[in-house]
């Protein structure tokens, strides 16, 4: 991202509420011209607070926030130019659709034609072109939630800013918007910082995502990355499922490190990423799709009996829990193919994995 | 066709019953239970309110009591016009002897005297001088004399007019004295002389001091509520309290301060005097008049004006403000465009609240509000416990009723009643 211009960047911003603890711990990050970055967390990681500190609803207890290279600290909200769709889409219930969308032509004065013009340009984007007229209370949660977007659009805004604004609406509709804005958001170009704890819904929309958990931004990556390369175990454990192996490193091979799981269950050697020398203690990672069901002895590098404990069925896999290395909860996600291992419930089998699937990351816990 | 006969026939249940016949039948149990416990509080409302109030509308107009009093004179001046010139006949003299003599023995007929009076005075006088004289009158050729021999009163025509005026079942005279109009002796309407009218500018009083009290409320209270809405529940909770509090003392200590902080030689006089503000001779009027009553009333109403208020601000999310001031709102544009439009309901109902309670606040002017600051339900209790003059307290109260309802409507016709949030 260091090709194209950073439109917003915090440096080394600090928050805190009630000066004993910081919400957000010295936060550096740069959003760059036309990205869409995902600020993911559980709640209070400090998302929502930093894009409150972008939007201006809260003042950063330390350090700057920078809009196209201007500090905006003291630029109160109506003046940073920045869109923004609420949690509960926040559209005034006084006033029609068609109302809401010129509110912000309005206060900048604009002429009525143009006003009109651009409250139906607005209005076609999100295919709501017939429901001026109506209240918001009129609506159902995904119309409320389009009008939402194309208000935050309408106005032309440097910067688009979205906080949870899915959360109030069921499984089907939320992805069906998830694509919509983001192709909206790619058609038009737009700057977009989205907050979310839905980690699904981070890895469709985003061109990068930042984790944050405790105040400190733990990985911002690419979604791919993100997924594939997580760098501790937090993130490891956020982004998708993971089986995890707490234990103790044993050898240091440069690339690989030798693991000696808790409660000597066994020796796991996977890829060093986030560790400390010989003796320290670490967490393992695996992702289920990454693990092989009788593998050829010796294929691979980790290969351990193990107990299928539960299968259930879903269609284009079987989800299988194992008992390996003294943990019972090791979910392996069995393809539907056409040769696939055919396991019953109590049956044990070999399971295995590559040392590069499997990551050493920090013990986190 | 098909469709056409499918929309005649009736749906029915499974054992053949229509199905609205059915329903009614499953709802009827559940109407009686709700019949059953409103029922009490029903009744106890009918008998301590709806009939009282019925019982005062009726006796504003009622004039049941020349009928009881005079009940053959009211026969007999029936035939006598009112733009006669002679006195009623002999048989109407006869009939007013009589009466008089069942009504002196009873020791009643005074009382129609002072219902008279009302009208004229010296009516109350004539007929206790009339009820002394009228036993030691036997049979007299006269009747007409011997009453003329009584009272030279009983020979005025006026008199008579009067009498023929108010001798039916109901009478307007209560509702025109409220209006500070009278009867001429033709039967015509006319406002009183100037220096005689009362209520009317008492009530255009009572109406513009609710209004200020009710304005100054909104003004006093909206700030509150805002930030009793704004911070945190635990201090929310105890700032409502403080709201409260003035709740939890009786209204007369209350009231009682206020004349102890705003008399002439009060804490606040002391202290504009004291700091030299004011000097000793200029001391601020601001109780017994209608500061007083603004001021203290003002005071005593507020709860009810914060409490609707917050109830509504509850309940606006602070994003609605937020995405105004995103948008390009100013401060003041997001709060004139989107918040007050939408505490517009607690607005309503608070100020009805407090209107409604001030027009009819009674015990604060009459304890601060000196000549001046009075208002007019403290000349319906005068009039109930003093004069004694029921009939109009009855049609002040009706008229000042009708003036809330009026004043509801219109807000109804305004607003919209279904806006207004109490909570």
């Amino acid at each position: 991202m260091s090709d194209t211009p950073s439109l917003v960047r915090f440096v080394d911003i600090q928050k805190s509420y009630d000066g004993e603890s910081l919400v957000v711990k010295n936060l550096n990050l740069d959003v760059a011209q036309g990205e869409f970055l995902t600020m993911l967390g559980p709640s209070g990681s400090g998302k929502t607070t930093c894009l409150m500190m972008l939007a201006g609803f809260e003042p950063a207890t330390h350090g700057e926030i920078f809009l196209k290279d201007n500090p905006i600290n003291k630029v109160p909200p109506h003046k940073r130019g920045i869109g923004m769709v609420f949690q509960n889409y926040a559209l005034f219930p006084h006033m029609t659709v068609a109302e809401n969308l010129a509110f912000p032509l309005q206060v900048r004065n604009m002429d009525k034609s143009e006003q009109k013009q651009r409250v139906d340009r607005a209005l076609d984007m999100v295919q709501l072109g017939p429901f001026g007229d109506r209240r918001p209370a009129q609506l159902s949660g995904g119309q409320q939630q389009r009008v939402a977007v194309a208000r935050s659009l309408v106005f032309d805004p440097d910067l688009v800013l979205m906080d949870e604004p899915l959360g109030a609406l069921d499984k089907n509709l939320r992805e069906q918007m998830q694509y919509e804005i983001k192709h909206i958001s790619e058609n038009l170009g737009l700057t977009v910082v989205y907050v979310t704890h839905d980690q699904s819904e981070a890895l469709t929309m985003s061109n990068r995502i930042a984790v944050f958990d405790d105040g400190i931004i733990q990985q911002c990556a690419p979604p791919e990355v993100l997924y594939e390369e997580p760098e501790n175990a937090f993130c490891a454990n956020f982004i998708g499922e993971n089986n995890r192996f707490l234990g103790k490193v044993s050898e240091d091979n440069g690339d690989t490190v030798k693991v000696d799981v808790d409660n000597d269950a066994g020796t796991v050697i996977a890829k060093k990423v986030n560790v400390g020398g010989v003796g320290e203690r670490s967490t393992l990672s695996l992702r289920p799709e990454r693990v092989t069901v009788n593998p050829e002895p010796g294929s691979l590098p980790n290969i351990f009996n193990g107990v299928a404990e539960e299968l259930i069925y879903l269609g284009d896999h079987i989800r299988t829990r194992f008992t390996v290395l003294g943990h019972d909860d090791f979910i392996v996600k069995i393809p539907n193919s056409a040769d696939h291992a055919h396991l019953e419930e109590g049956g044990t089998a070999n399971i295995g994995w590559t040392a590069e699937d499997c990551r050493a990351l920090d013990p986190s816990d | 066709m098909a469709t056409a006969e499918a929309e005649n026939e009736v749906i029915t249940t499974a054992d053949g019953v229509p199905l609205k016949e059915s329903l009614k039948k499953a709802l009827w149990q559940r109407k009686k239970t709700a019949l059953l416990l409103v029922a009490p509080l029903f009744l106890f409302v009918l008998i301590t309110f709806l009939i009282p109030i019925f019982d005062m509308l009726i006796r504003s107009v009622d004039n049941s009591i020349a009928g009881e009093q005079f009940p053959r004179v009211v026969v007999e001046i029936r035939d006598w016009d009112l733009d006669s010139t002679e006195l009623p006949d002999e048989a109407t003299f006869q009939a007013l002897i009589e009466d008089f003599k069942v009504g002196a023995e009873e020791k009643t007929i005074s009382r129609l005297g002072r219902r008279l009076n009302y009208e004229k005075s010296g009516m109350s006088g004539l007929f206790r001088k009339t009820a002394r004289k009228i036993e030691k009158l036997e049979s007299p050729e006269s009747a007409t004399a011997a009453m003329i021999d009584i009272d030279k009163k009983w020979g005025n025509i006026e008199t008579w007019r009067l009498i023929k005026r108010e001798s039916g079942k109901f009478s307007s005279s209560y509702y025109l004295a409220a209006f500070d109009a009278e009867k001429n002796s033709d039967g015509s309407f006319s406002m009183k002389s100037e220096d005689q009218q009362v209520y009317i500018s008492l009530f255009w009083r009572t109406i513009r001091l609710s209004f200020t009290i009710t304005f100054l409320t909104i003004i006093l209270g909206y700030p509150v509520a805002y930030l009793l809405s704004t911070v945190k529940t635990k201090t929310s909770n105890m700032l409502i309290i403080l709201v409260l509090l003035p709740f939890w003392t009786s209204l007369l200590v209350r009231t009682s301060s206020w004349i102890a902080l705003l008399q002439k030689e009060g804490v606040i006089n002391d202290i504009l005097v004291g700091i030299g503000i004011l000097s000793d001779d200029n001391r601020l009027a601001m109780i017994h008049n209608e500061a007083g009553t603004v001021i203290a009333m003002t005071h005593i109403l507020l709860p009810f004006m914060v409490l609707p208020l917050f109830s509504v601000m509850k309940t606006i999310p602070p994003s609605w403000v937020r995405a105004a001031r995103s948008m390009g709102a100013t401060p003041f544009t997001a709060f004139w465009r989107i918040y007050l439009p939408n505490t517009v309901a607690g607005i309503g109902a608070g100020g009805i609240l407090v209107f409604i309670l001030a027009i009819g606040y009674y015990i604060t002017p009459a304890l601060v509000g000196g000549t001046k600051g009075t208002l007019i339900s403290n000349f319906i209790a005068y009039h109930i416990s003093t004069s004694l003059n029921w009939g109009l307290a009855a049609a002040l109260g009706t008229i000042l009723l009708l003036l809330v309802l009026a004043l509801y409507i219109l807000y109804d016709k305004v607003v919209g009643i279904n806006n207004m949030k109490l909570g």
